[in-house]
């Protein structure tokens, strides 16, 4: 019974690699690869249904029982404002604790374990025309393509970004 | 690894633990002061409270906290001579002791917060300590006579076996220390007795191998030798005895530990043979058993085995679920039955979890007592306070919540209750009031009434004031019910004059949030110049909540059980739409205004006309009834709470969640809130909910 926030992974226990190197868990929204650091990574679960809380942004999609943790679980495709995700079994829930709080993230699939060197981690340009940038924090090489970095903070910051209405506002 | 140099962290825990001990001992201080009454002998509470100040100054001792240890000092110092009866404690002492004990506990909140006291902070208390120490000693007092077990006749002496365990020694108390002390009462003759010690090359460092027997002549109580004892004798065998009678008592007559009395003061070398064969290991349990009756537990563990005993009987009743689904194939009785006894044992063991965190409200209603005399002190009226059922116990979290209300409220009933003395005679009512306070169990909830005898609700003068501030519209008829209502409106005093007691107004509203915070219930009922009554209906845990579970579309909610009043399947006719969109269903006579859950959460699929569903009356905290309606009630079930806002925002109409027997949260409806969520054509989640609904709009809606 591991309790979700005994687990604080110092940033110590980052295992063989060097301190300038940091781990990130890689993720599909739609066509997009995405990236989170996996210190935030609790636990991921596939996909089942959640009790709709009334009244809510239609990004969240109601609340899940994570051994007796009560946790609110968005969509991240929904969130990027790509419309609702048709949930199935084979989606994937990452859940992440973000500012002391325990959240599900609905996403289509987890991809890969990225080891990164800390310098190889490209500033957002000024310009992005698929997502709000207030959600990113930075660009990943990986082959010839690129992962995107999420900011969880300031993806449930509550004070709105730009454009959109802060989550659970 | 312990050294005798602590560690700052060590330091800092000693003292953590001194503060959560003196926090302890300041409350059963408080307790007992409140229990004293002037002219009576009560020894026991005065020992009580002289251990408790004596405790505190032995930890400021240690701490070097001056200021703490002087006062306590001083203060203990009384307590002594009025528990030996060489003081009387009368009308200008106890006031003198409360105050006392109020300015020890803000010297210990000094300290804690690393502050020094002022020097002249409570040196007018002090003085008044010292001064009431002098009166009674110089005034030859003729009240010992009447002492039982003080008041020795002439000189005598007493025989005191002393034997340190180990213990003892490991706490870092030195005998010699003690025995220079007892030197002070008298003369004093010591016998060491060190038949007990072994070769050297047998000696353990940390044993102990003496003891000491000996003769103390002095005209002191055995109180004042049994005191310079009183920090080791959980650590020693102790044995005081008088002397006279130690020599003239048949053996039989004496403690057998001691049966060679006789001799013992001749002989002391005898006593440890006999000794050794004194049966003292179980002796000693006995005294560690009684020490051991509590443990001190910090509260976060115990929050966290009533959270995993929660998580354990919903995985039970899934279990027994998922079972009953599942074909019962061969031995499936037998596997039924495990499941039904599983069923009963994880009950008990959430009960006796609960039971962990019960406390009897005694520890609210023991501040009450001096509560009531300073106030009535202060507005020159005689009121006596009546309790009972202080031992009633409710969950820990739910005494801290209450005790602002309670207090709130009893001094409201002093000071707007309770008429003045002139205006009780003239209407032929006995000169002094009368509040009872008093606490039951009903169910799982705790009764608790404030009850005066005093002028009641004038009705007639409450409407004309609300009507005044325009609380209540000029042309509304409210019930006599729905004025009384009107003293928990924000802002609302009827009291003559402001007083500095009970301020202004800022009152009943704050007491009915509070109390509605804790998820229950303040009703008043009141009798022009008989007296007003009012009920608290509370929860008696946070934890749990007996509740209905009722269904709407695909969604399951949860409408606490307290709230409800019936639930009724309407005929056609009895429905009647208003404008503005709202229905009312006539029940009994009674218009009752409807609010369809699907509606109000946005909830798709639900039966729409309430003739086909189910309307479920509930009473919202001020009295207000109105209908839900629902899709059907699926059944009543105790469930855990558990807040939505660890990790997520409040939720406008949901007060919190639990967790059925599927594994699937539900949510538990905000009756409170309700009435307003469904006011707005669409709503958006509230910001806070601290908006009051005012007697208009509930009078508004009813139509």
């Amino acid at each position: 019974m591991a309790d979700p926030q005994d687990q604080q992974n110092p940033e110590t226990t980052a295992g063989p690699s060097s301190p300038a190197t940091r781990q990130f868990i890689s993720f599909r929204v739609g066509d997009e690869e995405f990236a989170i650091d996996i210190m935030a990574v609790r636990e991921i679960k596939g996909w089942t249904a959640t009790t709709v809380l009334p009244n809510q942004q239609n990004y969240m999609l109601g609340v899940l029982n994570l051994r007796g943790t009560i946790v609110p679980i968005f969509d991240l495709r929904c969130r990027f404002g790509r419309g609702l995700t048709q949930a199935t079994a084979t989606h994937v829930v990452i859940i992440v604790s973000v500012d002391d709080r325990i959240v599900g993230l609905l996403v289509d699939a987890v991809s890969d374990i990225l080891t990164v060197n800390a310098v190889d981690i490209r500033p957002v340009p000024d310009m992005e025309q698929t997502v709000d940038s207030a959600f990113l924090s930075g660009i990943i090489p990986v082959g010839e393509s690129m992962v995107v970095l999420l900011s969880l903070e300031n993806l449930f910051n509550q004070t709105p970004s730009a454009g959109l209405p802060a989550i659970a506002a | 690894m312990s050294g005798s140099n602590f560690g700052s962290d060590e330091l800092a825990q000693f003292r953590k633990t001194f503060f959560e001990e003196c926090a302890e001992l300041l409350v059963d201080l408080e307790e007992r002061l409140g229990a004293l009454h002037p002219y009576t002998q009560d020894v026991e509470g005065l020992n009580a409270i002289f251990r408790a100040v004596h405790s505190i100054k032995a930890g400021a001792g240690a701490f070097n906290y001056t200021g703490l240890v002087r006062f306590a000092h001083t203060f203990e110092a009384l307590l002594d001579r009025l528990r030996d009866g060489k003081a009387e404690l009368d009308e200008r002492t106890l006031p003198c002791l409360i105050s006392a004990g109020d300015v020890l506990a803000a010297l210990v909140d000094t300290v804690r917060e690393g502050k020094t006291a002022d020097e002249a902070f409570g040196a007018d208390v002090r003085d008044e300590l010292e001064s009431l120490m002098d009166g009674a000693s110089g005034g030859a007092s003729p009240v010992p006579a009447a002492k039982a077990d003080a008041a020795p006749t002439g000189p005598q002496g007493y025989r005191i076996v002393f034997r340190p365990d180990s213990e003892l020694f490991r706490h870092a108390n030195e005998p010699l220390y003690l025995i220079r002390e007892l030197k002070t009462l008298g003369t004093l003759e010591i016998a060491c007795d060190t038949s007990r010690l072994p070769d050297l090359a047998g000696l353990k460092t940390d044993e102990a191998y003496l003891s000491w027997t000996m003769t103390l002549r002095t005209d002191k109580p055995r109180a004042a030798i049994a005191e310079v004892f009183e920090f080791v004798e959980d650590e020693c065998e102790l044995i005081i005895e008088p002397l006279a009678d130690a020599v003239e008592a048949t053996p039989e007559a004496v403690p057998q530990a001691v049966t060679i009395a006789p001799a013992a003061v001749a002989v002391p070398v005898a006593a440890p043979t006999v000794e050794r064969a004194a049966p003292h290991p179980e002796g000693k349990a006995e005294q560690k058993a009684s020490v051991a009756s509590s443990i001190r537990v910090e509260l976060a563990r115990v929050d966290r085995l009533v959270n995993m005993v929660g998580e354990l009987v919903i995985t039970q009743a899934m279990l027994a679920q998922q079972f009953n689904e599942n074909d019962v194939g061969q031995g499936g009785h037998k596997t039924l039955q495990g499941f039904e006894d599983l069923a009963v044992l994880t009950r008990e063991l959430q009960e006796c979890v609960m039971a962990i965190r019960m406390q009897p409200v005694k520890s609210i209603f023991a501040r009450m007592p001096r509560l009531v005399r300073e106030v009535s002190a202060k507005l020159g009226k005689t009121v006596h306070l009546e309790m009972s059922g202080e031992q009633t116990e409710v969950d820990k979290t739910v005494i801290e919540e209450l005790a602002d209300p309670l207090t709130h409220m009893i001094r409201n009933a002093v000071d707007h209750g309770i008429e003045s003395t002139e205006e009780r005679i003239a209407a032929g009512k006995s000169p002094d009031g009368t509040i009872h306070l008093s606490a039951q169990h009903v169910g799982s909830n705790i009764l608790i009434h404030v009850e005066d005898d005093g002028a009641g609700i004038d009705r007639e003068r409450l409407l004309r004031k609300a009507i005044e501030r325009g609380i209540v519209s000029a042309n509304a008829k409210p019930t006599g019910e729905e004025i009384d209502e009107l003293i928990f409106s924000p802002g609302f005093s009827t009291a003559a004059a402001v007083t500095d007691v009970s301020g202004r107004g800022v009152g009943m509203d704050v007491v009915r949030r509070n109390i509605i915070n804790l998820g229950g219930r303040v009703q008043v009922q009141s009798t022009l110049g008989k007296g007003t009554r009012f009920t608290l209906v509370i929860p008696l845990t946070l934890a749990v909540l007996d509740g209905m579970i009722v269904a709407v579309g695909e969604e399951k909610y949860i409408l606490p059980l307290t709230s409800i009043v019936e639930s009724i399947r309407p005929e056609r006719g009895q429905i009647r739409a208003l404008t503005g969109g709202y229905e009312v269903a006539s029940i009994r006579g009674e218009f009752v205004r409807l609010v369809h859950l699907a509606r109000v959460f946005g909830v798709p699929q639900a039966v729409g006309e309430p003739w086909n569903g189910l309307v479920v009356l509930v009473e919202q905290a001020n009295g207000t009834k109105i209908g839900v309606v629902v899709d059907e009630l699926i059944g009543q079930q105790q469930v855990v709470i558990k807040s939505l806002q660890d990790n997520f925002d409040p939720v406008a109409g949901i007060s919190g969640a639990t967790i059925l027997g599927n594994g699937r949260v539900a949510l538990i409806v905000d009756i409170e809130q309700l009435t307003r969520l469904a006011d707005r054509p669409h709503p958006t989640p509230l910001p806070n909910t601290d908006a009051p609904s005012s007697l208009t709009d509930e009078l508004a809606n009813v139509a």
